[in-house]
């Protein structure tokens, strides 16, 4: 792809954010920042890539610590905003 | 397509680009991490939205694992021979790992911790992204950015000098802010001599290495830069106090999207494009509704030391006022008279854990016919949202807890308000004295209710900022001193011992 495409989706999805984020409800920004740390980890994908080429073996190893890292974060961040959203109750009637 | 051919595909000069189902499932990946965000705009409808982000990552690791499978090449002709079974093990194996420590470290977190915990898992992200550059750095063509003789494009450097920055000026400005929460290092601003020149130096050896890269890719250039913010991380973060760390949560966590969007760009990958720029918005997004709840600018938090100085300036007025004094027992008779009572929690309820005492409170004078709501001010805890959580916590609904905005108006109609571990947030001197360093600050109106219920540790203590709360000498305030746990559970117990 080149760059002017790959650009014209970042500036568009920074306008999605914007308008997607201020429509979060405040009570749930400790969730938004949970969750958002867990996607924001798909930075996983450039990890794997790493961990599986061939030909620079601290390339690969790089790679393997950052799937280790984002593997926790991916995992950690899901959990512990599941874990938080399932506390949100409404009033019993 | 077939197996063989997605896997050559995957070995072809421009890495991913080239094969469109890979490109389709990433994209879908994007548009599910969009609703995942989208689901959090009520508490009705977020867990389906965490549950989009699950599926959208699942999505972009299953592709990535599908079109990146590592295979074994014959040393002659460098063709593909079969698959490399260790190398497979290997990569699933750091995903169970880190899966492991992730889960375990989600079940056991206290929710009180959760501003801990994410800053320590930004310093993972930030990490991650600084691992992932250099990896793109040592084995260029294993991403697909750089020609046969090894040469890296030149948008592809300016793309990784950027990601490798963010992504270490994430990782090291998280770790301070981890140990400034977590309490291994002192909240208080610490002030380096000449740090303004030390941090504007450094963000300019920064900016001009990475545009020299463009010329030249020697390591040393790469590692410089890498250096250096690790360096900067720390200095940026180390001056900045407890109080302000709200914003510093908040923007680190754009930072970690930010540095997910450059690593996109290197990978021409969309799911990290438009992830970085979604949680880069957020990110940015929260710091702005954190410093305007403080009436600061970006530019004034990182400045440092907020509440350093403001002490000093105060000395000069500081005769003894006469404030009144209130037993746990004056609290739940005057609360139990009561038709409305507002609750404002701060962050020494949270660092008190008194939340569960104060909803069980909170049930005993609804049951007496009490009208029982609950005030939460931006920054009233030390990351967006914090209050709610707990409040969450201790299983109060979510439809009696109301924004400051929302619930300023009924401070005037209230019986009660009941103050517990918030101070700033409640001074009305950020209304009227223009000399007060949080003055422009919006705040809650507990003055305006009839009586005051103030639970605070002792007279002696001033809030973050260093300055004094008028609410304390009012004459409709009365003062329960003492540790907010224990002084809940007390009116707890009055309660019970009253009505029957």
């Amino acid at each position: 792809m080149d760059f002017i495409a790959i650009f014209s989706i970042f500036i568009l999805a920074c306008f999605v954010g914007y308008f997607v984020v201020w429509s979060v409800t405040p009570a749930l920004h400790t969730p938004l920042m949970s969750v958002t740390n867990a996607i924001s980890s798909v930075i996983i994908v450039g990890a794997l890539i790493a961990s599986a080429a061939a030909g620079s073996a601290s390339s690969k190893w790089l790679g393997l610590a950052a799937v280790v890292m984002a593997s926790i974060n991916i995992f950690g961040g899901f959990a512990v905003t599941a874990r938080m959203l399932a506390m949100y109750k409404k009033k019993e009637r | 397509m077939d197996f063989q051919s997605i896997l050559s595909a995957a070995a072809g000069e421009h890495g991913l680009a080239v094969n469109p189902w890979a490109a389709v499932a990433y994209l879908v990946a994007g548009v599910l991490f969009i609703l995942s965000l989208r689901g959090l705009s009520s508490p009705a409808t977020a867990q389906s939205g965490n549950r989009f982000g699950m599926m959208g990552m699942t999505i972009a690791v299953v592709t990535t694992l599908v079109t990146h499978v590592p295979w074994k090449t014959s040393d002659a002709t460098n063709s593909y021979v079969g698959l490399d079974l260790v190398g497979i093990a290997e990569i699933l194996g750091a995903i169970a790992i880190g899966a492991v420590i992730g889960i375990v470290m989600a079940r056991r977190i206290a929710m009180t911790a959760m501003p801990q915990l994410v800053a320590a898992f930004h310093s993972l992200v930030g990490l991650a992204a600084v691992a992932v550059a250099a990896a793109a750095y040592l084995n260029p063509q294993a991403f697909g950015i750089a020609d046969a003789a090894g040469q890296i494009y030149t948008v592809s450097r300016i793309e990784m000098g950027l990601g490798i920055a963010i992504g270490a000026i994430t990782f090291s400005g998280s770790v301070i802010a981890f140990l400034k929460l977590n309490g291994n290092m002192s909240g208080a601003a610490i002030m380096l001599p000449g740090r303004h020149i030390i941090n504007l130096g450094t963000l300019a050896a920064i900016i001009g290495l990475v545009a020299y890269f463009t010329v030249d890719q020697s390591p040393w250039v790469f590692w410089t830069v890498t250096g250096l913010s690790f360096l900067i991380g720390f200095l940026l973060i180390i001056p900045i106090g407890g109080a302000d760390m709200p914003v510093v949560v908040s923007m680190l966590n754009s930072y970690s999207g930010w540095a997910a969007a450059a690593m996109g760009f290197t990978l021409g990958n969309t799911a990290m494009i438009i992830t970085g720029a979604l949680v880069g918005s957020s990110g940015a997004i929260l710091s702005y509704i954190m410093c305007r709840a403080m009436n600061r600018s970006f530019i004034s938090v990182f400045a440092g030391g907020f509440g350093a100085d403001a002490a000093a300036s105060d000395g000069g007025s500081k005769e003894q006022r006469p404030w009144k004094p209130g037993s746990a027992d004056d609290a739940a008779f005057l609360m139990s008279q009561a038709d409305t009572v507002i609750i404002v929690p701060g962050y020494g309820m949270a660092v008190a854990q008194a939340q569960h005492a104060l909803r069980e409170m909170g049930d005993l004078l609804k049951k007496e016919g009490v009208t029982v709501k609950y005030a939460i001010h931006p920054v009233a805890g030390r990351m967006p949202g914090h209050m709610n959580v707990l409040l969450a916590e201790a299983n109060v609904p979510y439809d009696e807890v109301f924004e400051l905005e929302d619930i300023n108006g009924e401070f005037a109609q209230a019986d009660v308000a009941f103050v517990i571990g918030a101070n700033d947030v409640t001074n009305p001197s950020a209304k009227t004295d223009k000399t007060s360093p949080i003055y422009g600050m919006p705040v809650l109106d507990v003055e305006k209710a009839k009586t005051v219920l103030f639970v605070k540790r002792s007279m002696g203590g001033v809030g973050y900022a260093g300055v004094d709360n008028d609410v304390f000498y009012m004459d409709q305030t009365m003062m329960l001193l003492g540790d907010a746990k224990k002084m809940t559970d007390d009116i707890v117990k009055a309660l019970n011992g009253s009505g029957h």
